[in-house]
């Protein structure tokens, strides 16, 4: 002790602690908010504006019209490519409420203001955190302000903002502000500077854009890139998504602290009348049984309760039979809005979708959905013909087409993509743990199946359990993880279906197919057995009589397209085929069908069926099939 | 060219297959044809005869069965291809058999044969099923052994003096069937058949059978056809006594047994090729004890040697006490031994000490 460098005392450490405000912390510790290097950091930004838009226009009931535009800032005099710049002016501009003039410093130079927080309703952003941590950042790498212009009605004027965060403060600084002319009647645009990475690819910023429009069919989007190129994504559902009801928090799935907090900022007068009111399933004959069970007077005052009493209580709750939470606090995409984003971006010859009725974890009721595209439908919708195979020498394979590509999973929160640590998602584990192979799908262990294959996880929840701020991936609660599974595997099931009569019709076709060219190599056989005096063509006839008669012929042909009331029974599916598309109706008649008949025998079976009073439009599909895996072989 | 026998029955045998395609299509009947089953479970050892023999067992192989109608296809063309060979009066390979009947099918990427592994199967099944003996078919093997000894074969009408071709010897041709190959002469007392092509050049060099008067085969490993049959013609038309010398392993006891009665393979050959009195004089697991090999010249047996000794304890014709404790002591004593290893005493010493020892004492394995 002698020798140590002098003590410091209570005194001076007492000196030297001070408050660390929100923004501070997060100054430092960016990468908890989805800053950690500068490409993750222009998609945080994009993600963070466009969930805000999506969010503002739905609740107020307008279909989303966004644009979103990348710019790259010249740094200096010299203009450098997209992918080469380090710096971007993102440009976010939605056709939402607009937000009223008092209100918009705040929203986006404030840290954890916001509206969402502080109700259980489904949303995309939670926290209030998100376009206010994105203007931080700019803030930081480039010191230029958020711009913000925000117009309510055609009647009112827009206003203009530029503002910063007072990082010490949490608190907005404004730089900027005036009224004015806008182009649009009504409507948010914010502006960002931002130094980042422009690099396409996974987890690129049109990644996320794709993927949004695949959760969010609803949604006409205008992306224009930092290449200086317009993509318009349409709009293929022009349904809004149902509004989520805002709900109390459930007793499950409050925390101790919170209930305490809960205790001592209600307003209720009375205990019974707290549980009843501040919680939802909970009528006051349950809160008089909570009471009577926690051995507390059901006529206590709230604020009065502590420590112990408090906790019984609590704990009490916890055991009391209670409903689960309503679900109409959620808005699932619905089945149909995912095979028609899926359909949409995705090419694929199969694509079912499942919606889960909802389930509760800890409380807070949540729904999963699920989706797959599976297949590699051609470009233009018919296959182009192989060139014509080399005869194979000894030792020699024929290159199939199939190539053995992992499965893609994309992931999404309440209508938003996830993109990053897709390994620590409670949907990752349960697509791996998925056993795919009882669907006909490879997959080796303890990874992805593989295949030309989207596997599409949706979870809507008031509360999506993130396992970070910076919201990459789904905890891994037991409650979600089950329904993840049973989605998939109702999915994988039809998938599974799909395929077996694929492949039979497909093996039945191969079956007539191998006996023709066998025969004709026995029969020549025998000719030259019995010395060139056979009547081969004779012999021919009678094998190939034979082979119709054993394999089932022309019933081959038939095996598809008979059963249920989907395509091929199989409900909330699309099945694509070089002929057109089946199921879902609206979705397809966007395709072009092509018109060209189906040649030769294959013409032949389709007449002597309708002959029989077939629905057309399913006979003139199926040959066509055979023939084209005959192709494909 | 040694004149193919010309055998009209097996011809007719041939183009039978062709009658039962038309008769099975002219009755709008599945083409099906009969194919004993070459397997363990069809092989039976009958102790009486000391043979293995092949059962009844048959599979049926029909055309419209998509598992065999590739098979069935492929069986008619290589009948048809023997059918040429007996037409044309010529011998061919295995392989050469492959060659003919290979070809792309009409309209298809498909070939009729992929490896000679898919034509093989079906000769050895047209063999089985046709009874007919492979060089009735015409076809020969790969020529896989050497004879040296005080012997005198005629062969193409060329003298072969076996006493007389240095230390290489004659190299035995696949057919040794009397109008391929006769037998003019034999002094010999006994056959001694040697597994190992290394061993044998000893034996030959150091003019073994000159000294013991003995004719000198090997096969090089699993002995072929020719040197199997030839073996046995010496046994049955000389009354040679015929003793095998292999390696201490798994592989040396069955190329024994498959010499003694056959080989389950080949069931329906044990007949004409098998030795039932054949002698196993070496290497016994006895050896490297009575004849002091040191253990470090001995190899560990692996996984395989030890589940296929296993197994050969369960063959019916290893059943004999001294066999099972012939194997057994193997298995405990962890060790194989090459025949080789007896050089580590000598370089001489297979020539001078082991056999001659082996040969006056009796010590050998029935």
């Amino acid at each position: 002790m002698a020798n140590a460098a002098p003590a410091v005392t209570a005194v001076e450490m007492g000196a030297r602690q001070r408050e660390i405000s929100v923004s501070e912390f997060f100054t430092k510790n960016r990468h908890l908010l989805g800053f950690d290097n500068p490409r993750k950091a222009l998609l945080t930004c994009v993600k963070e504006a466009v969930d805000n838009a999506l969010d503002a226009s739905e609740e107020a009931g307008i279909l989303p019209d966004i644009l979103v535009k990348l710019e790259v800032v010249p740094e200096g005099n010299a203009t450098s490519s997209a992918s080469q710049a380090t710096r971007f002016r993102i440009t976010v501009t939605d056709n939402g409420p607009g937000i009223v003039k008092q209100q918009i410093p705040r929203i986006f130079a404030k840290l954890l203001y916001g509206s969402k927080f502080h109700r259980l309703r489904m949303s995309r952003g939670q926290q209030g955190i998100g376009i206010s941590a994105a203007g931080m950042y700019g803030q930081l790498t480039t010191g230029k302000p958020v711009k913000i212009i925000s117009r309510t009605s055609a009647r009112t004027a827009a206003h203009y903002f530029e503002v910063q965060i007072d990082t010490k403060k949490n608190e907005p600084r404004i730089l900027e502000s005036k009224q004015g002319e806008w182009a649009q009647p009504r409507g948010t645009q914010v502006t960002l500077e931002v130094e980042g990475r422009y690099q396409k690819g996974r987890a690129s910023v049109d990644e996320y854009l794709e993927q949004t429009i695949i959760a969010n069919p609803h949604v006409q989007l205008t992306y224009v890139t930092p290449e200086e190129e317009t993509k318009i994504y349409s709009r293929t559902h022009t349904e809004l998504p149902p509004q989520p009801k805002e709900i109390k928090p459930h007793p499950y799935g409050i925390e101790f602290g919170m209930f305490l907090k809960m205790l001592h900022d209600t307003k209720s007068h009375s205990l019974v009348g707290f549980l009843a009111s501040d919680f939802c399933r909970v009528s006051p004959a349950v809160a008089q049984e909570m009471c009577k069970a926690a051995k507390l007077l059901p006529a206590v005052r709230p604020h009065a309760l502590h420590g112990h009493p408090a906790e019984m209580l609590y704990k009490t709750i916890q055991t009391t039979k209670i409903m689960a939470p309503p679900t109409n606090c959620l808005a699932p995409i619905g089945e149909q809005a995912i095979l028609s984003g899926l359909y949409q971006q995705i090419k694929g010859e199969f694509y079912t979708a499942v919606s889960r009725p909802p389930a509760v974890y800890r409380g807070n009721p949540f729904i999963i959905e699920a989706g797959l595209a599976y297949g590699n439908r051609p470009e233009g919708g018919t296959a182009e013909p192989k060139p014509a195979a080399q005869p194979l020498a000894e030792g020699e394979v024929r290159q199939e087409d199939e190539d053995s590509e992992l499965a893609r999973v994309i992931r999404y929160a309440n209508r938003v993509p996830l993109l990053y640590q897709q390994s620590a998602c409670s949907t990752f584990k349960a697509v791996l743990d998925t056993k795919w192979k009882n669907y006909g799908i490879a997959q080796s262990r303890g990874a992805l199946p593989s295949g030309p294959m989207v596997i599409f996880v949706h979870m809507a929840s008031v509360w999506v359990p993130f396992t970070s701020e910076s919201k990459e991936a789904i905890a891994d609660y037991d409650e979600i993880r089950k329904e993840i599974t049973l989605a998939l595997r109702e999915c994988g099931r039809r998938l599974g279906i799909f395929l077996r009569r694929r492949e039979r019709a497909e093996g039945e076709y191969r079956r007539r197919n191998i006996f023709e060219l066998y025969i004709e190599e026995v029969a020549e056989a025998c000719n030259r057995l019995k010395d060139g005096k056979l009547k081969v063509e004779k012999l021919k006839a009678q094998l190939q009589k034979i082979a119709k008669s054993r394999t089932g012929g022309q019933k081959t042909d038939e095996t598809l397209g008979k059963a249920g009331s989907g395509p091929e029974g199989l409900p909330h599916s699309i099945i694509v085929t070089p002929e057109g598309v089946e199921g879902e109706g609206a979705v397809g008649a966007r395709v072009p069908v092509p018109t060209k008949p189906a040649p030769g025998a294959q013409a032949e079976l389709f007449e002597e069926k309708s002959g029989r009073g077939q629905p057309e439009k399913k006979s003139a599909k199926t040959p066509a099939i055979a023939q084209a895996k005959k192709r494909k072989k | 060219m040694a004149k193919a026998k010309t055998n009209g029955a097996v011809a007719k045998k041939l183009i039978g297959l062709a009658d039962v395609v038309i008769d099975a299509a002219n009755r709008s009947k599945d083409p099906t044809l009969a194919i004993p089953i070459r397997a363990l479970s069809n092989v039976s050892f009958n102790p009486r005869k000391g043979l293995i023999e092949l059962g009844a067992k048959k599979q049926a192989r029909a055309f419209f069965n998509v598992g065999m109608a590739k098979k069935f296809m492929q069986t008619i063309l290589v009948a048809d291809a023997l059918s040429e060979l007996q037409r044309s009066d010529l011998t061919t390979s295995l392989r050469e058999i492959y060659y003919r009947t290979k070809h792309t099918i009409k309209d298809s990427h498909e070939n009729t044969f992929d490896t000679q592994d898919e034509s093989d199967p079906v000769i050895e099944d047209l063999e089985v099923s046709l009874a007919a003996l492979r060089e009735e078919l015409h076809v020969r093997a790969e020529n896989g052994g050497s004879v040296v000894g005080p012997l005198v074969l005629e062969d193409d009408g060329d003298r072969v003096d076996c006493a007389k071709l240095g230390k290489g010897g004659y190299s035995v041709p696949s057919i040794v069937e009397p109008g391929y190959v006769d037998i003019r002469r034999c002094t010999a007392d006994f056959v001694l058949l040697v597994e190992k092509g290394t061993q044998w050049n000893r034996l030959s060099e150091d003019k073994f059978w000159k000294r013991y008067n003995c004719v000198l085969l090997t096969g090089n490993g699993q002995p072929p056809r020719g040197v199997r049959r030839l073996a046995r013609r010496l046994h049955e038309e000389y009354t040679l006594p015929v003793y095998v010398l292999v390696d201490n392993d798994p592989w040396g006891y069955y190329i024994y047994s498959v010499v003694k009665q056959g080989s389950i393979n080949l069931a329906f050959e044990s007949q004409r090729m098998a030795i039932p009195k054949a002698k196993f004089v070496g290497l016994s697991s006895a050896d490297p004890e009575r004849y002091g090999l040191p253990r470090n010249v001995g190899i560990k047996l692996n996984e395989k040697d030890v589940t296929r000794a296993k197994e050969l304890l369960n063959y019916e014709w290893f059943k004999k006490p001294a066999w099972q404790t012939e194997i057994k002591r193997m298995i405990s004593s962890g060790l194989k031994y090459e025949l080789d290893a007896l050089a580590n005493k000598d370089f001489q010493y297979l020539t001078k000490k082991y056999l001659p020892k082996k040969l006056t004492e009796k010590d050998w394995l029935d």
